[in-house]
């Protein structure tokens, strides 16, 4: 099928009846996510939750070029996606820092692969350190920092890159309640100038709300979209009082109610 | 890797001014740990000297401590009957270091060349198994009878026998690299060549470290038993001569330097590993 819309003027992300399939140790061929659309508008933050397992990863990995579709077409900005985009930026759930390098060294890794100039990557890292409060931490190692720093000098070695598209996999989950809430305080604060358009997967339904614009709720695997639900809560946000407020509660009851079918249906599953 | 500035300093160092009970117990043990390292060493050779001197055990075969440090002594001053001591200790050293240097450089690269390439990993593996298959020590003939007696038939063994150690241990460090580091490098935008130099090779590093820690004892094997085998200097030269004239005292002593010289480079293996891991961090309760 031929875009209609010319390259380069399409919604952020796209995905179109996408299938992937993976072949299990034993030779067979396991569907990890079917039928599978999905929009994310310029600027837009879109949050994904769904149980564990059901494929959440695996649709961040079609995004990212990192993985090719079965069938179905993925497309960022009108564009099939063919490979890693340089637009995209990726915020892992495990740590993916590299251990051996100090924190300014880590955050200067993309500028650097991208070929800029040391004096350039190193000037934009100390800012970028100094944005998440860890101008005295740079030459530390990762494994000298909390999880939370290490977070945050993720967040910075994938912001230095000024992503159009950031694409974000249970990024704080690892992390305490209240570190969590001033993360989030910080990426909301990060995306309303960078002006990129976010995609967050997590299973945390209430870190959904207080973040997205829309939430994707999935099915239990094979994932496929199962609804969804658009954010009325006015921004700008503050992440550590809205969970309070009667319209978030509301929200919440619905789209769990919603949500708590396919958990307990992915939970039997695994159970049996 | 760009300056690596001092490190603040390590949580386990900061207890040195009040001694807590912890510490204590610590240094105690410590204490203890090395009385009973001395007194196993004592025991060994004042237990060897007595008993070779009272005839329990035939010194003619045995030799005995005294007499093994005398030989060390002659050797050392007055020189062998081959030549200097000093001349053999460092043939051989040339041998084990040239082996070992090459044997570990072309083990990494092409470790870490397969690690990377899986269709040259499914072609080669299988002539690296056959080859892997063979007891180094029966090729030191037939490098001799290639090479000649000098030094090249001894690289060439030093160098078989480091070579597979590292590559074995660079291949499976370059596929034990963590998936989410690399995807995420190629996500900021690493190219194949950045991706294998600035992640994989890292990642692969204490891999490597661990087979160059025995591999330098290899390249010695492989040296001295390349000049059992034939040659006209070295280390393997004197225990074959001391062997010839049933020079038990002599046997010993070539043992001894062998060992003071591998001792010296784990030594300092570990030494340039500390110095290459500083990201790492300290493991509990470690002490030196
Ligand atoms: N590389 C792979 N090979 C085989 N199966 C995979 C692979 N990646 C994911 N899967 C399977 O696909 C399903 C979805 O995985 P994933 O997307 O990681 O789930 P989620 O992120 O929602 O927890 C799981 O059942 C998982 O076992
Ligand atoms: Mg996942």
């Amino acid at each position: 099928m031929a875009t209609i819309s010319p390259p380069g003027d399409g919604p952020a992300v796209e995905l179109i009846d996408v299938e992937r399939r993976f072949l299990t140790p034993d030779g067979r061929s396991m569907t990890a996510i079917r039928d599978f659309s999905m929009t994310v508008g310029r600027g837009e933050f879109v949050a994904v939750v769904g149980p564990t397992g059901c494929g959440k990863s695996t649709t961040l990995g079609l995004v990212s070029g990192l993985s090719r579709p079965t069938l179905g077409a993925v497309r960022i900005f009108g564009e099939p996606v063919t490979g890693i985009d340089p637009r995209v930026g990726f915020v892992f759930q495990t740590d993916a820092l590299f251990p051996w390098r100090t924190v300014v060294d880590n955050v200067v890794a993309g500028p650097l692969f991208r070929g800029r100039s040391k004096e350039e990557a190193y000037e934009g890292a100390r800012s970028w350190l100094k944005r998440v409060g860890l101008a005295k931490f740079e030459n530390h190692y990762p494994h000298q920092l909390s999880g939370g720093m290490r977070k945050r000098v993720a967040l910075a070695q994938t912001f230095i890159n000024e992503p159009k598209i950031l694409l974000m996999d249970e990024p704080f989950s690892a992390l305490d309640v209240q570190t969590r809430v001033v993360m989030h305080e910080e990426l909301l604060n990060l995306w309303s100038e960078q002006q990129a358009s976010v995609i967050f997967v997590t299973h945390d339904l209430e870190e959904a709300i207080a973040l997205a614009d829309r939430v994707y709720v999935l099915t239990n695997g094979p994932a496929t979209v199962k609804s969804i639900y658009t954010i009325d809560l006015p921004r700008p946000r503050v992440v550590a009082d809205i969970r309070y407020q009667p319209r978030f509660i509301e929200i919440s009851h619905t789209i769990w109610n919603d949500l708590r079918e396919e958990v307990q249906a992915g939970y039997s599953r695994s159970a049996a | 890797m760009t300056d690596v500035t001092t490190l603040p300093a390590a949580i386990g160092e900061s207890l040195a001014a009040g001694e807590t009970p912890g510490a204590r117990a610590a240094r105690l043990r410590h204490y203890k740990v090395l009385a009973w390292r001395w007194a196993i060493l004592v025991a060994f050779l004042g237990g060897w000297e007595l008993t070779a001197a009272t005839g329990l055990i035939d010194p003619f075969f045995f030799s005995q401590p005294t007499a093994v440090v005398a030989r060390l002594w002659e050797w050392m001053t007055e020189g062998t009957a081959e030549g200097p001591l000093w001349f053999h200790l460092w043939v051989t050293m040339e041998e084990s270091l040239i082996g070992f240097f090459t044997g570990a450089a072309a083990g990494i690269v092409v470790g870490i060349a397969l690690g990377r390439n899986r269709m040259l990993a499914d072609v080669f593996s299988i002539y690296i198994k056959v080859i892997n298959s063979i007891p180094r020590v029966v090729l030191a003939p037939i490098f001799i009878m290639i090479f000649g007696l000098g030094l090249g038939s001894k690289v060439a063994l030093s160098f078989v026998m480091v070579f597979f150690v590292v590559f074995s241990n660079a291949f499976q460090g370059v596929r034990e690299a963590d998936r989410n580091m690399i995807a995420n490098a190629q996500i900021l935008g690493a190219s194949p060549w950045q991706l294998t130099r600035s992640v994989i090779v890292p990642s692969a590093m204490s891999w490597i470290f661990a087979s160059l820690h025995v591999s330098f004892g290899f390249a010695i094997v492989g040296a001295i038993v390349g000049e059992f085998v034939g040659s006209r200097y070295g280390i393997g030269l004197l225990i074959n001569v001391a062997k010839g004239s049933f020079d038990a005292a002599g046997m010993y002593a070539a043992i001894v330097i062998i060992m003071v010289v591998a001792l010296a480079a784990d030594w300092a293996m570990t030494r340039l590993e500390h110095k290459l891991a500083k990201w790492r961090p300290q493991p509990h309760g470690e002490q030196t």
